[in-house]
């Protein structure tokens, strides 16, 4: 490392990285309380459940899954905003990914909790949540949920890990700067980073692993919980493609979210320097790829089943197509495709506005998918009895609500104790990143052959 | 079929042919095994709770129509989807393939309702063994069969409970359970004798003979879940066959 070990001076730089975490306004606290409002009341509905049973959801027989399993793959799709993308990106050696990587780690990390939480509350016994652990108590190896619980486990450690270890020398520039009772706080979890270039050395090497581990850990995670469907023999969800079109989903819907948290992030703590209208054009692209290839895969799934015709599935195709579900999926259509890539397509409209309008319609547009995809294969079982329909019920919408709210409540308490910006990141950027791009890009260029045919690293080159 | 071959493979024949669709079974199973009662609203909206049901299937346009019944149960698949996706193996087939639910191991989180695709298992959507039950109904309670909480997922057992006294009883007389050792309620209450009980894999048991009839066929058999519940097909008694 070619930092200088430790500065004799105080570290005045990136003050505005730091600034969240030093000082709080009312601003935060009248959000906090109305996030807080939201969720309280969504716990409070929980308890209703709790006391009664889920019969004050809309549940019924046949339609036994609703609002909480669609909460449950959406947020687990969010999920792959982070971790993944971040992977990919420091893997690619995008230097653009600097100041977002922090934020879409985050997002992974804490949204992991509620789309665990939303099993829970799908579950008529919640207290015997622990049944479901392997070896130790009664989990089922054949199980998909299994695979889910074995699998969103590895995730969750996985990616706090990569979460934390990047951001232990940014603990530590707080730790320096902080005062008072919090320092404790910083000095703990900054595990003694002094910066010496033996420790760069060592969270180089770190990063490095975790980022080439979690991405396979990441594409499991949701091939899996595409498999709960597709391992059952219902109509249009015994699918062979569920695995790679719930990936792309997710990696979709957690580009959005990414998209929404930076505009947020960049716009209340004045980060306009630091999270440019150039990273959301990238992202833009990077959404705009992901649009093509949601419509890709909805168009092959829905071709398959409408040629091949086979009555059962196409009882489930026609009331999501033409049928009760149909305002549900036209509006899908809308939101996962013609928006975003109207607005995605056209450099002018990729600006900071335009890809937050088209990712907040992405979301929408992926939680609207994930309940196509469940509800109406339910309502029409493969035996003309039982036939139903569903309606949520305030509780299972509370709870939904209660859930979104209590993450973006969660996010806001993050940015508090954590710079949001991975500030040593970006400092190496600025330090070091430079040289090291115009060294890769020679790396890239043709040799510079010499007219005898010798490189100058004196290797003799054949043409072919 | 189940690995053991020295168990009896308990298995069930209707014969559609003489099924009145008089509702005995429904009855009889509701109060054999402790079936919680629902209003009129909750079952209009799917939350009845009946481990047989007789459907209705109607055929034919008006003037012409024909409504036929068909008592639905749980069909004791032998490759059950129910029990693969069970987390907990809460729900199992046991060694003379019966199909059974251990209600304090279910989480309730109804994957088994959704695997099936004869939508032939129950979700207790409240909790029912309390504050629904009626009181004078109490004293009724089978005692052989307890009661179910909240939040867990019930079906029909062949009449298990039944099946333990048998085997008691057999144990008794010192000789092993034979096809004849007991029925299940719906099956003892049929008032047309429609529905036959017995070991499928004894070749002199009613049973036996009834599946291997050319009117004998399985509910949704192309689905591979190899059900013991034999269904024999109505014959035609219109005027069509002067039937």
């Amino acid at each position: 490392m070619r930092r200088p070990a430790a500065d004799a001076s105080p570290d005045t730089g990136d003050a505005i990285l730091f600034r969240p975490i030093v000082t709080t306004g009312p601003s935060f606290y009248l959000g906090a309380t109305a996030l807080l409002a939201v969720a309280l009341w969504g716990l409070y509905a929980y308890t209703r459940q709790l006391r009664y049973g889920l019969g004050v959801t809309g549940l019924n027989r046949p339609v036994y899954w609703g609002f909480y399993i669609t909460n449950f793959v959406f947020f687990v799709g969010i999920s792959h905003a982070g971790t993944l993308i971040s992977a990919i990106l420091r893997l690619s050696k995008a230097e653009w990914r600097r100041p977002i990587t922090r934020m879409a780690e985050t997002i992974t990390v804490l949204v992991l909790f509620f789309g665990l939480g939303s099993i829970l509350m799908d579950l008529g016994r919640p207290e015997r949540f622990y049944f479901v652990i392997p070896f130790f108590w009664y989990g089922h190896l054949t199980s998909p949920l299994i695979w889910d619980v074995l699998s969103i486990g590895t995730y969750l450690t996985a990616s706090t890990i990569y979460l934390y270890v990047p951001l232990i020398p940014d603990l530590a520039l707080v730790r320096d700067r902080i005062t008072g009772w919090r320092k404790g706080f910083y000095r703990v979890l900054s595990l003694g980073w002094t910066g010496s270039p033996k420790q760069h050395r060592a969270l180089e090497i770190a990063i490095g692993i975790l980022a080439v581990l979690v991405i396979p850990i990441a594409v499991s995670v949701h091939t899996v919980v595409s498999w709960v469907f597709a391992m059952t023999i219902q109509p249009m969800w015994h699918s062979t493609i569920f695995g790679p079109y719930f990936v792309v989903g997710a990696i979709f819907s957690g580009i959005a979210a990414l998209i929404i948290a930076m505009a947020i992030v960049r716009r209340v703590y004045h980060l306009e320097a630091y999270i440019k209208p150039v990273h959301f054009n990238y992202l833009g692209t990077l959404l705009l790829v992901m649009t093509l290839l949601w419509l890709y895969f909805t168009f092959a799934e829905y071709l398959t089943t409408y040629y091949g015709h086979e009555p059962k599935e196409m009882a489930v195709f026609w009331a999501k197509v033409n049928g009760p579900y149909r305002t549900v999926f036209w509006a899908m259509v809308l939101c996962d495709f013609i928006v975003p890539f109207v607005i995605l397509a056209n450099r002018k409209t990729r600006t900071v506005t335009g890809t937050v309008i088209a990712s907040i319609s992405v979301s929408i547009g992926m939680w609207l998918e994930r309940f196509t995809i469940i509800i109406p294969t339910l309502i029409n079982p493969r035996l003309d009895w039982p036939r139903g329909l569903y309606h949520p019920s305030w509780v299972e919408v509370s709870i939904t609500a209660g859930f979104f709210a209590a993450f973006a409540l969660l996010y806001m308490v993050f940015t508090k104790f954590f710079p949001m910006v991975s500030i040593w990141e970006v400092r190496e950027g600025r330090e070091r990143g430079i040289q090291d791009v115009q060294e890769r890009l020679r790396g890239y260029l043709p040799d510079e052959v010499p007219a005898g045919g010798v490189s100058p690293a004196g290797e003799i080159h054949v043409i072919r | 079929m189940s690995a053991d071959k020295t168990q009896p493979l308990w298995g069930m024949v209707i014969d559609l042919d003489r099924c009145t669709g008089c509702q005995a079974c429904v009855v009889a199973c509701k109060q054999e095994n402790n079936v919680p009662f629902s209003s009129r609203e909750e079952a209009a909206y799917g939350r009845e709770i009946s481990w047989i049901r007789v459907m209705a299937v109607t055929e034919g346009e008006f003037p012409k129509v024909k409504i036929r019944y068909m008592p639905l149960l749980c069909q004791q698949c032998d490759a059950p989807p129910c029990t693969r996706v069970c987390p907990t193996r809460a729900t199992y087939k046991n060694p003379q393939g019966i199909v059974g639910q251990i209600y304090p191991r279910c989480i309730g989180c109804r994957y088994c309702a959704n695997a099936c695709p004869y939508q032939v298992k129950y979700f207790n959507w409240y909790n029912w063994s309390h504050f629904r039950w009626p009181a004078e109904m109490r004293e009724s309670l089978n005692p052989d069969v307890s009661l179910r909480p909240k939040g867990v997922i019930e079906k029909c057992t062949f009449c298990h409970h039944r099946l333990q006294h048998a085997r008691e009883q057999a144990a008794i007389e010192g000789r092993p359970v034979e096809s004849t050792d007991f029925v299940p309620a719906c099956v003892s209450s049929c008032p047309a004798r429609a529905m036959v009980f017995g070991d499928l894999r004894d070749p002199e048991s009613t049973v036996h003979k009834l599946a291997a009839s050319p009117r004998a066929f399985r509910m949704l058999e192309d689905l591979g879940t190899e059900p013991k519940v034999v269904y024999l097909k109505e014959g035609e008694w219109n005027a069509t066959t002067g039937g």
